[in-house]
């Protein structure tokens, strides 16, 4: 079951998606051709430690690192390994945050070096699909229109919405209720109210929807071995528009 | 970090249990422990041997599912 946030929670939650969307930053400077994904990882811990605070997925039911570094064809939770990026990758980074008792969460896939054309339009079409996802994010809509506006948007650029995961609401814990999927039917799903906080993160693969776990039981790879993208940020439902608590501004800035 | 959905699979109910339990054969041949829904309770949906059904597995404990559907 679902409780409003308070003020003070939500300005808890507000700084730690600064500190992550600043963490998604400081890896994005570190991702090039030639980088490991291990780089990315050490950089990311490093950086949230420094800031007192605890990387949230070390640990989060055995996983065994800081980022979820997802290249190409995973679409989520990879691994860090000694995997070398090179030019025309694409990596997902998805980061969580504890600090002072509560969770941040937020992901951003970089392009590594020049990629092609379909690779740059899955990227862009993915991060616009989460705004139009965050438009709907508002006191009074549901669940099922998030996901409508988002799975609506990317399938009409010829993209597949993956259905097996989901968004979710953020706050003591990383995953609360409700689930948000990126997938739905307007008017269907858990109301929507003032104070709610959710993490909105479409998955969206190039080519079909279809997707299998891999062996280490994490990472979970497009059955088709199309790139995936995903983006992920929190936001507070308001009355009206919602209120981002992270963003891409700090990496967007840098670019 | 993303949230696993609950996984909607179909299935045929392969024995009878008490307290409108059921044991459900899944496509892939897993035998799984599963209950009634309430809305199917609440509409007086009876389930018997054989029938084939729709059943959500929750991610968190893949042994166990609720059975949300019966098909005709």
């Amino acid at each position: 079951m679902f409780k409003p946030k308070t003020e003070e929670e939500i300005e808890l939650l507000h700084e730690n998606g600064l500190l992550v969307s600043k963490t998604l930053a400081e890896v994005g400077k570190y991702v090039a051709p030639g980088v490991t994904t291990n780089k990315l990882n050490e950089v990311a811990e490093t950086f949230i430690r420094d800031h007192g605070a605890i990387p949230s997925f070390l640990g989060f039911d055995g996983f065994p690192a800081a980022l979820c570094l997802s290249v190409n064809d995973v679409v989520v939770h990879g691994f860090p390994s000694d995997y070398v990026l090179k030019e025309g990758d694409v990596v997902s980074v998805d980061c969580g945050t504890l600090y002072k008792g509560y969770n941040g969460d937020s992901a951003y896939t970089f392009p590594v070096g020049e990629v092609d054309e379909e690779t740059r339009k899955l990227l862009d079409v993915t991060k616009a699909s989460l705004y139009k996802g965050i438009e709907q994010a508002v006191d009074g809509n549901r669940v099922g229109d998030i996901g409508h506006a988002v799975q609506t948007y990317a399938e009409s650029f010829g993209f597949s919405v993956v259905r097996e995961l989901e968004g979710h609401g953020i706050g003591k814990g990383m995953h609360e209720d409700p689930g948000v999927p990126n997938y739905g039917r307007q008017g269907h799903g858990t109301h929507l109210v003032d104070g709610m906080t959710i993490c909105i993160e479409p998955m969206i693969n190039a080519g079909g929807r279809g997707v299998y776990v891999a062996r280490n039981g994490w990472a979970v790879h497009t059955s088709d071995h199309k790139k995936s993208a995903h983006f992920e940020l929190t936001v507070v439902v308001r009355k009206g528009h919602a209120e981002q608590l992270s963003t891409f501004d700090f990496i967007e800035k840098q670019q | 970090m993303s949230k696993q959905v609950a996984i909607e699979q179909d299935g045929i109910i392969v024995e009878t249990l008490p307290n409108a339990m059921f044991k459900v054969e899944l496509e892939n041949g897993h035998v799984i422990l599963c209950q009634i829904s309430g809305k199917m309770r609440m509409n007086f949906i009876h389930i018997l041997l054989g029938d084939k059904v729709r059943v959500e597995i929750s991610p968190y404990d893949l042994s166990k599912g609720r059975i949300s559907f019966r098909y005709k």
